[in-house]
C-alpha cells in the first residue's frame, strides 16, 4: 500500500508531540536568559535549578501528596468495585453512575465546590484539603480501572471458595487481591499520575503553606521566561524515560 | 450469609460516605450558592435572589460562553479529522511496533502539561521557530501574530488533548473486524462505501468517547488561554476562575458553573440518545 504517505503523516504528528519538549531540552543549556538565539551550551539553568529549595520542597510535598491520595484512593476505589462487582444491593445503578458523572464532570466545577464546602466547614486551606480533593477525583479511575479487569474474572472462583465455607474477608484476602494486583497497582499509578499533574482542582484548594509543584510551575511560567523551567523539563523527561526503561527491563526478565 | 455482610457493609458505607461528603454536598452547595448574595465581608451570605442567573443574560457572558462552544467545538473536530487516520494507521501497524508507537504517544504526558504549553510559548513567538523558519525560507517579510491569538490557544488545546481522542479510537479501530471490511470490498464496494458504511459506523463508539473527552476538558483548562491566549481570550474556566479567586463573587461563579454544567448534562444525553439509537437502527 501506499507506504510513504502514512508514515510521513505519523512522523508529523510524532513531530508535533515531541517538538516542544525537544525545544525545551536544546534550550536548558543554552546559556542565554532571553534570547533564543544559541549563546553557547551551559549548565547555568541546571545549578540554578538544583539551587532553588523553594522548587524542591514544593516537588516534594507533591510526591508526599501523590503517594497518600493514590494509596488512600486505591483501597476506596478497589473495595468499591469489588462490592459493585460482587453484591446486588439498592443504589448499585446510582453508585456506578456517580462514579461515571464524577469522571466526566469538569475539574474546574469539582474544584469551587470543595472550595465552597472547605471555607463552609472551616478547614484552612492547605495539606488537608488538597489531599481531600486528590482522593476524591482519583477514586473514580481507581474504580473503573479495576471495575473493568474485575468482570474478566472467572465467576465461579468465588462460588467455590465459598462453597467451601470461605467468609467474604477470606475470598477477598486469599483470592480476590492476588488476582487483582495488577490493576491495583494501574489504578495507584493512574491517581498517582493524575495528582501530580493536576492544576485546576488543586489551584482552587491550595494554600500558600503548603506548596505544589504544578501550582509553583504555573506561577513561574506566568511570569514569563524562566530557562530554569526549560531544565526542569530536561529532568522530569530524562526521568520519565529512565522509569520506562526500569519497568520494560522488569517486565521482561520475567517469564 | 450472616457473617458475610460485615464486609460488604463496610466496604459500601465508606465509598458512600466519601462521594456524599466530597462530591454530592460540595455540588449542592454550589447550587445553593448560586442563589444567593455575596458582599464585601462575607463570600455568600443568605438574602435568597435569582440575580446572579439574570445577570447572565448579558452580551458580554453571553458571549464568553458561546466563544468557549466554538473554541472547544472546533478544537474537538480538529482532534477527530487528525487523530482518526492517525489512529487508524497505528491500529494497523505489526504488533511488534504498534506498543512501541502506543507508548511514543503516552510519553509526552507524563511530562507536565503546564510545562509543554509554556514551550508552545517558545515556538509560536515572534522571534520563535515558526516565525523565524518562515521568514528564513521567504514565505513571509514579518512575523506573524500568532501568540496570544486564539490560533495560539487552539493549537495549545490541540496540543493537550489529542490524545485524548486518539487512544479511544485506537482502542475502538483495533477490535474492529476486519472480516466484515473484507466482506465488503468482495462484495462490490469501493474505499468509500465501505468507510462509511462498514467503519465509520463501528468505530462510532470511539468516535463518541474520544470526542467527549476533548470536548469537555477544552472549555475549562483555564491555564491554557491563560498562557496563550493573553489577556485577550476569556474563556468559561477562566471565568469561573475569575469569579472566585479574583471578583470574589462566589455566588456568580456558581451560577456560571451551574448554567455550564446542564448545557453540558444537555449535551450528554443528547449524545447518549443518538448513540443507542444508532446501535438500534443497526441491528434492525
Amino acid at each position: 500500500m501506499n507506504k510513504i504517505p502514512v508514515a510521513s503523516y505519523l512522523a508529523s504528528i510524532y513531530l508535533f508531540f515531541y517538538l516542544p519538549i525537544v525545544v525545551l531540552i536544546i534550550y536548558s543549556f543554552n546559556s542565554a536568559q532571553y534570547s533564543l538565539m544559541w549563546h553557547g551550551f551551559s549548565l547555568r539553568w541546571y545549578h540554578e535549578l538544583f539551587a532553588d529549595t523553594d522548587l524542591w520542597i514544593a516537588a516534594l510535598h507533591s510526591l508526599v501528596l501523590g503517594v497518600i491520595a493514590a494509596t488512600i484512593a486505591m483501597c476506596i476505589g478497589s473495595l468499591a468495585a469489588i462490592s459493585l462487582y460482587r453484591y446486588q444491593f439498592s443504589g448499585r445503578k446510582l453508585l456506578y453512575g456517580l462514579v461515571f458523572i464524577l469522571i466526566l464532570s469538569p475539574d474546574i466545577v469539582m474544584g469551587i465546590s470543595l472550595l465552597i464546602l472547605f471555607s463552609l466547614i472551616k478547614l484552612p486551606l492547605g495539606f488537608t484539603s488538597l489531599l481531600l480533593a486528590h482522593t476524591t477525583f482519583c477514586i473514580p479511575f481507581v474504580v473503573v480501572t479495576v471495575y473493568s479487569r474485575i468482570i474478566s474474572f472467572d465467576n465461579y472462583i468465588f462460588e467455590a471458595a465459598k462453597d467451601l465455607g470461605a467468609t467474604d474477608t477470606v475470598i477477598f484476602t486469599q483470592i480476590i487481591l492476588p488476582l487483582l494486583w495488577p490493576a491495583l497497582l494501574a489504578g495507584w499509578l493512574l491517581s498517582f499520575t493524575l495528582s501530580l499533574d493536576d492544576v485546576i482542582i488543586s489551584y482552587f484548594v491550595a494554600g500558600p503553606d503548603f506548596e505544589i509543584l504544578p501550582l509553583k510551575i504555573y506561577s513561574m511560567v506566568r511570569l514569563g521566561v524562566k530557562p530554569e523551567i526549560n531544565a526542569l523539563c530536561s529532568v522530569t523527561f530524562a526521568l520519565t524515560l529512565l522509569l520506562i526503561l526500569l519497568s520494560q527491563l522488569a517486565l521482561r526478565k520475567k517469564p | 450469609m450472616k457473617h458475610n455482610s460485615g464486609f460488604k457493609q463496610l466496604s459500601l458505607s465508606i465509598i458512600w460516605i466519601w462521594l456524599l461528603l466530597f462530591a454530592l454536598l460540595p455540588f449542592a452547595l454550589v447550587t445553593i450558592a448560586s442563589f444567593l448574595s455575596h458582599s464585601d465581608t462575607r463570600l455568600i451570605e443568605p438574602p435568597f435572589t435569582w440575580i446572579n442567573y439574570t445577570q447572565l443574560n448579558n452580551i458580554l457572558y453571553l458571549r464568553i460562553f458561546k466563544e468557549s462552544f466554538y473554541i472547544a467545538g472546533t478544537c474537538t473536530v480538529i482532534c477527530l479529522l487528525v487523530g482518526y487516520p492517525f489512529a487508524y494507521a497505528i491500529a494497523h501497524l505489526n504488533d511488534k511496533i504498534k506498543g512501541v508507537f502506543i507508548l511514543l504517544i503516552i510519553i509526552p504526558f507524563w511530562t507536565s502539561s503546564l510545562i509543554r504549553s509554556y514551550s508552545l510559548i517558545t515556538i509560536l513567538k515572534p522571534k520563535g521557530i515558526i516565525n523565524s523558519t518562515l521568514i528564513w525560507l521567504g514565505f513571509i517579510d514579518k512575523p506573524l501574530a500568532l501568540l496570544f491569538t486564539n490560533t495560539a490557544v487552539m493549537i495549545g488545546l490541540v496540543y493537550n488533548l489529542l490524545p485524548f481522542m486518539v487512544l479511544p479510537l485506537l482502542t475502538n479501530i483495533e477490535r474492529l473486524d476486519n472480516r466484515l471490511i473484507d466482506a465488503a470490498r468482495d462484495l462490490g464496494a469501493n474505499r468509500f462505501t465501505t468507510f462509511r458504511r462498514i467503519i465509520l459506523p463501528l468505530t462510532l463508539p470511539g468516535i463518541l468517547s474520544g470526542c467527549i473527552l476533548v470536548f469537555l476538558p477544552a472549555m475549562t483548562i483555564f491555564y491554557i488561554p491563560d498562557l496563550l491566549g493573553g489577556s485577550k481570550s476569556i474563556l468559561l474556566g477562566n471565568l469561573i476562575q475569575n469569579q472566585f479567586l479574583i471578583a470574589q463573587n462566589w455566588p456568580l461563579g456558581s451560577a456560571i458553573s451551574i448554567v455550564f454544567t446542564v448545557l453540558l448534562a444537555i449535551l450528554l444525553v443528547i449524545y447518549w440518545r443518538s448513540m443507542r439509537d444508532k446501535t438500534h437502527q443497526d441491528l434492525l
